[in-house]
């Protein structure tokens, strides 16, 4: 059994409770932040973790946290993002549900660290019951004194609340995240300045994932040492992992980085294999943004190796024959599945959620959408297919936010490893069309 | 100042809305939770709050009732209903089916469950039934990829869906017994 240290006591009856969720050690990480150490100590504690961004980008939260502009008499705000809206990914919903103190807890002693007096929690606006959950959760932090004024009669003072979005992809990036919290459009702002100086209302802002912030929880009460003892190299630590697609048992686990991508998906104790007794075709191992991976590459690399399932190795092989973790959306592929299809889906995807700035991504992603539909309907050529494989040439680097090269990469990614089923679609318009890809025979056998 | 484009009678209310003085006494508790001059950002919160009390959906009234409660211009309001998906800008049926059909979604058939539902409830994707009980709409990722597949009902998910579940939730909505 791996080491779980996020979800350790989400099988405990009553653990969405303060009560229990207290008696299991909850909130022990407030009284030691708060009672023996300075603010700089904390931070300096997520440092030595090395952990890292867990909601896509990876980047170290310890060094994030380093950057906040700290002005005098300036209000600072750590604002947490529970948008979650990648598709793939559904594991920050998994531990909002499951355990909503363990994300109060991290807000308070990562607030503490960062020196913020109010902070945030912008939740998806499809997780409307979640945000009931958190604020029943906060009523309870408050009501037993950990969140307020004077906390554990130390002068520090901290308000927390949840703000909902309104259905927008786009407002899980952090500047539009700020956007839409102050009220308006899902626009994303261009940096500089970063929210590190400028972020919610022109104050100093850290936005920070989920998983992200429950992570401090551990890393205060065991050490950041100690953290970094959990997983390989510079991927330290566990990580949700939501498991998605054809498998027999999906679902959200908690690994200890680097295990294998093959232990992960047919062992016993995660995926338990395809489903149907079909065979894998393909994974996307990290949320719809990043690059498809063929079965000869899922488990080991390019050069041989087994591929683990870390930041690194994941993204072994580069675009040619790697991918990434992203936000760990696990989405598995059976052989019956179209890669046409799929990819199509997502360009779809995109072109809905383009917030409409740049042109680059508003008219390349429509276009995309497009051209794909036309070859998933059998009325594609050859020449869309190769149009398509250059596409993210055109976006990539000229947009204000990522998203657009978000669209455009898992496109040119599918055209490089499965050119001939793009192909098929054009030169057999016919027989592809009668397939019935995509479309698992009801009853769905997935449990 | 600009005014937003509506069919003149489906996105109107005949009537002014106004909340209780319970939601109302919510609404406050929001905007209490911005700082002093900041009450702009409990705006989706409050549009989430007024579409569940006026119907279902916001209306050119409902929307110009919100900003006189948050003092800001009907278009900052305009704005924000128009960008963001959950927000039904025409009337809706009472129940509003939002089946995802995104990848994950897609790779254990979501396409058949919403093909499904049309042929059950006799509509298509888009529109609501003639008695007003139902509109079936499509939505991308809800973030229930490995329960798929899926569909929200207001703020409730049912996940691992068949078609004899369907059958039975179309059932318990009709019947008015929602206590899924
Ligand atoms: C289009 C787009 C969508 C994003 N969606 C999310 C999201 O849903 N949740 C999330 O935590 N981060 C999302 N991010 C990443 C955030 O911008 C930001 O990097 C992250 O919240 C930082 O937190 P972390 O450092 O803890 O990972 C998204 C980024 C982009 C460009
Ligand atoms: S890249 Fe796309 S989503 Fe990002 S700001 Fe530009 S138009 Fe909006
Ligand atoms: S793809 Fe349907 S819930 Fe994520």
């Amino acid at each position: 059994m791996g080491r779980r240290i996020l979800l350790e006591h989400d099988n405990v009856s009553g653990i969405e409770t303060y009560e229990v969720y207290r008696k299991q050690g909850g909130y022990r990480s407030v009284e030691k932040a708060i009672k023996k150490m300075s603010p700089e100590q904390v931070v300096e504690e997520v440092q030595k973790s090395g952990l890292r961004g867990r909601g896509g980008a990876g980047f170290p939260t310890g060094m994030k946290w380093s950057f906040i502009a700290k002005p005098e008499g300036v209000p600072r705000y750590l604002l947490c993002n529970a948008d979650e809206s990648e598709p793939g990914t559904f594991k920050d919903r998994y531990l909002m549900e499951k355990i909503p103190h363990l994300l109060i807890e991290g807000m308070i002693v990562s607030s503490y660290a960062l020196g913020c007096n109010q902070s945030y929690i912008y939740i998806r606006g499809e997780y409307m019951w979640i945000l009931d959950i958190l604020e029943k959760a906060i009523a309870e932090a408050y009501a037993n004194g950990w969140l307020g004024k004077n906390i554990l009669g130390s002068g520090f003072n901290l308000d927390l609340s949840v703000a909902p979005g309104g259905g927008a992809y786009i407002c899980g990036e952090e500047t539009a995240l700020i956007e839409s919290l102050e009220g308006k459009r899902g626009n994303p702002r261009i940096k500089p300045p970063f929210p590190a100086v400028k972020g919610l209302w022109g104050c100093p802002t850290v936005v920070n994932n989920v998983e992200s912030i429950a992570a401090v929880v551990p890393i205060v009460n065991d050490g950041g040492e100690e953290y970094a003892k959990i997983g390989l190299g510079k991927s330290t630590g566990t990580k949700l992992i939501s498991a998605s697609g054809n498998l027999v048992r999906p679902g959200v686990y908690e690994i200890e980085m680097g295990i294998t991508v093959e232990e992960f998906i047919y062992g016993d104790e995660w995926c338990r294999g395809i489903a149907n007794g079909k065979k894998l075709k393909a994974c996307v191992p990290g949320g719809s943004s990043v690059p498809i991976l063929p079965h000869y590459l899922v488990c080991k690399t390019a050069t041989g190796e087994d591929r683990l399932m870390t930041y690194e190795s994941l993204a072994d092989g580069g675009f040619a024959s790697g991918s990434m973790l992203g936000s760990g959306g696990f989405i598995v592929f059976d052989e019956d599945q179209c890669v046409v299809r799929n990819t199509w889906n997502f360009a779809r995807f995109y072109a809905h959620e383009s917030c409409g700035q740049c042109s680059p991504c508003r008219e390349g992603t429509g276009w995309m959408e497009k051209v794909l539909n036309r070859l998933e309907h059998g009325q594609g050529n050859m020449r869309d297919i190769d149009l398509l494989a250059e596409i993210n040439k055109k976006i990539e680097g000229n947009t204000i936010c990522p998203l657009g090269d978000a669209a455009a990469w898992p496109v040119a990614a599918a055209i490089r490893h499965f050119r001939e089923e793009f192909e098929w679609h054009v030169n057999d318009r016919e027989t592809s069309q009668k397939r019935n890809y995509g479309l698992v025979k009801e009853p769905s056998p997935i449990k | 100042m600009s005014s937003h484009k509506h069919t003149p009678i489906s996105a109107r209310h005949t009537e002014k809305p106004s909340f209780n003085a319970e939601q109302m006494a919510e609404v406050q508790r929001v905007i209490a939770q911005y700082p002093e001059g900041k009450s702009k950002s409990a705006l989706i919160r409050i549009l989430h709050m007024a579409e569940e009390a006026f119907g279902g959906w916001l209306s050119i009234e409902t929307m110009d009732y919100v900003a006189e409660i948050l003092k800001i211009q009907p278009i900052e309001v305009y704005e924000v209903a128009t960008f963001y998906t959950m927000f039904n800008i025409e009337p809706v049926g009472k129940y509003v089916f939002e089946v995802c059909h995104t990848g994950p979604c897609m790779l254990v058939g979501s396409d058949n469950i919403i093909t499904y539902i049309e042929n059950k409830l006799g509509i298509k994707v888009g529109e609501t039934t003639k008695d007003g009980l139902f509109t079936l709409k499509t939505a991308e990722c809800l973030g229930a990829c490995g329960y798929a597949p899926m569909l929200q009902c207001g703020k409730i998910f049912h996940e691992h869906l068949t078609p004899e579940k369907v059958d039975q939730i179309i059932e318990a909505y009709r019947s008015g017994n929602t206590n899924f």
